[in-house]
């Protein structure tokens, strides 16, 4: 789960990381009412979970209190990248005389946090990587023990800042790896960390993304989640404990197991076919479940065809396949269906369907090459 | 003839009172693995199926009376790094933990810590290990595999049932399989599973499951071409899956251009690993 650029400034204040004042605002009069409060100079800055919002034209200067309220009546009206702008946050504009990059993330290789700087602030870090990689200092933090403050200071002399920052930098260095460590994130960078006009370090923009799987320790930042930018029919999913993803083509996957929906989905794809959806029913699937399941890939009216299949272990053949009688006496089929079930009671699992007129598979590549001649009419 | 688990495990579950626990315990029992106790700390006391486990209130305890040198967890996510710990601490040497969905940050805690003892884990978020024939740690149905001479380690689950069921259908047999699991940060990685492989004298060929995300396979393909003799054949899941998005499992994305499908499918060819289309022709090219 991301956090909107406010969300994740708030966070990093909460443990000692300086700021901007500013606040957020839903109208442009909220927004103009704010720039008087601050008074001087603000940036009105859309919030919304895409990178780029600059080169948009979502990231804009006011000089007055009417002209914030003129860029925020703009910016609330934009869409950025087909996410509409429901909310501005309003700066105080920084003077900034030098934007750093700094950041921590999970290196999976190394199985460790890795807090990474760099001198060269305010562009995406990966687009350093690529052209400057030299120009990133890495340091690995031992989860155990916590960033140390010589590392911190390690860190402040790789990016050559002078010493003069080296305290502050230590400070916020460390806030930033408890706000990490602390809200369980994968990723909390503050980018750029500006040294301003009155020679001072001030995160003017951050990005903080939770660990889904964390979500139950921090109920508060759970509540941030921002549901524009999922679909509809994902946000459903989530409600039945269902793995889905919705995808461009025209044929419907209900599979259990993410590695086997994958591949199903790969196989439809090598005998032509383009599957419209991922989509993990998980263990033991129910007829609650395999109907939530339908129907959301039934909302996708590009679904030609669907493909349904199970390889029991845990999950039963049979619950199943009482699963999807159930399931069509609630939600009306206006596809084909192709169904494979193989492992744990498939045998009673197919005698339950037999009445029940479906195109039946019993390898994955019966399944696939049964599910594109559907889609396509065949 | 097999890798980690064999007839002489013996064999302690963590949170055996559970639903999931309960239910595969029995079946690991009905295989023929040697389940010496369970824990579930403040039940211990009891007993289940039917008077024939005990159950104990804590690992320290299961081995100090039991002698148990393996444990399998099926402790929910919230407390499962927890129970690695435990086990961990109480000596054992083989740790296989089933649960899904445990933070990230407490794992790297877990294997940070774990790496400092000379502990094994398998997993988490992963089916378990198989030696057909003689033990079952985990939760892959053992009537789809039978003994044999092929080892597979796979970061999957009922893609990994998949392959063994193809396998069996031809008649071809499995020494041990073994589910390292779908998250970003596990205990036993491909490498180690096929450095165990190459070592076991019953296994003349490996079966390489990988999936999107990460860059193991990558590695796991390096170190096939500098280190293995035997043959080795490779699938990958995930060609069609879009960037950015979380494929089910919390490790299986494409982030930032790399753990990308096709990039993991050239790594393994280029170490002259056979890389197979789809599941149901693995078997063709072992």
């Amino acid at each position: 789960m991301k956090l909107q650029e406010y969300q994740s400034k708030q966070l990093f204040s909460k443990f000692g990381i300086p700021i901007p004042k500013g606040r957020v605002a839903a109208t442009a009069n909220e927004a103009k009412h704010i720039a008087e409060e601050l008074g001087g100079r603000v940036v009105i800055k859309s919030q919304v979970l895409v990178g780029g919002r600059g080169k948009a034209g979502g990231i804009r200067l006011a000089k007055t209190p009417e002209e914030a309220e003129e860029l925020a009546t703009q910016i609330l009206a934009m869409e950025i990248k087909g996410l509409p702008v429901r909310k501005v946050l309003v700066d105080e504009a920084a003077n900034i005389e030098k934007e750093i990059y700094l950041g921590i993330t999970n290196d999976r290789a190394e199985r460790k946090p890795v807090m990474m700087s760099s001198s060269e602030g305010g562009v995406e870090i990966e687009e350093v990587a690529r052209v400057t990689p030299e120009k990133i200092i890495k340091v690995h933090i031992d989860p155990l023990l916590g960033l140390r403050d010589y590392q911190a200071r390690n860190i402040a002399a790789g990016i050559d800042l002078p010493r003069e920052h080296w305290r502050t930098f230590g400070q916020i260095a460390h806030g930033l790896w408890q706000a990490y460590s602390g809200s369980d994130s994968t990723l909390a960078e503050i980018n750029p960390l500006v040294i301003t006009g009155k020679n001072q370090l001030l995160a003017v923009d951050g990005k903080v993304v939770l660990d889904d799987n964390a979500l139950f320790r921090h109920p508060d930042l759970t509540e941030m989640r921002d549901l524009d930018v999922e679909a509809q029919s994902e946000i459903e999913a989530r409600k039945y404990g269902l793995s889905f993803i919705k995808l461009d083509g025209n044929i419907g996957c209900m599979v259990n197991g993410a590695g086997l929906a994958m591949t199903s989905m790969d196989i439809l794809k090598l005998f032509g076919g383009e599957p419209a959806n991922f989509l993990d029913i998980g263990g033991g699937a129910g007829a609650e479940k395999v109907a939530a399941a339908l129907r959301i890939i039934l909302s996708d009216p590009n679904v030609k065809a669907i493909l349904f299949n199970v390889f029991g272990g845990i999950t039963r053949g049979d619950e199943v396949a009482r699963g999807i009688l159930t399931a069509l006496g609630e939600v009306q089929l206006r596809v084909p269906m192709v169904i494979r079930l193989v492992g744990t009671k498939a045998e009673e699992g197919r005698q339950i369907l037999a009445d029940a007129n479906m195109i039946t598979a019993d390898t994955l590549v019966e399944a696939a090459q049964k599910a594109v001649a559907a889609a396509k009419g065949a | 003839m097999s890798i980690l688990v064999d007839k002489n495990t013996r064999l302690v579950v963590q949170g055996i009172t559970g639903n999931e626990g309960l239910f595969h315990t029995e079946q690991i029992v009905a295989y023929g693995t040697n389940v010496v106790a369970g824990v579930t700390p403040g039940k211990g006391g009891e007993w289940v199926l039917d008077g024939k486990i005990p159950v104990l209130d804590s690992v320290q305890i299961a081995v100090e009376a039991t002698g148990a040198n393996t444990s399998l967890i099926f402790v929910p996510a919230r407390f499962a790094a927890d129970a690695i710990f435990e086990a961990a601490d109480a000596g054992v040497p083989l740790i296989v933990c089933i649960t899904e969905g445990i933070p990230v940050q407490d794992m790297m805690k877990v294997r940070n810590y774990l790496d400092q003892k000379n502990v094994r884990l398998v997993g988490p978020n992963c089916p378990g290990l198989l030696t057909p024939g003689e033990a079952k740690v985990g939760i892959i149905p053992g009537n789809i595999a039978i003994p044999g001479n092929i080892g597979v380690v796979s970061r999957s689950g009922t893609l990994t049932y998949e392959v063994l069921y193809a396998l069996k259908l031809v008649g071809k047999g499995v020494s041990t399989c073994v589910g390292i699991g779908g998250d970003p940060i596990n205990g036993t990685n491909f490498i180690d599973a096929l450095s165990m492989f190459e070592a076991d004298a019953h296994t003349d060929k490996v079966i390489v499951i990988g999936e999107i995300g990460g860059t193991d396979e990558e590695k796991a393909a390096e170190f096939i071409a500098d280190h293995m003799t035997k043959p080795v054949v490779a699938f990958v899941a995930g060609k069609t899956a879009p960037p950015g998005k979380r494929m089910g499992h919390a490790g299986a994305i494409v982030e930032g251009g790399s753990g990308l499908a096709e990039d993991k499918i050239k790594a393994f060819q280029a170490a002259g690993v056979q890389v197979a289309s789809h599941p149901e022709e693995i078997p063709e090219l072992l």
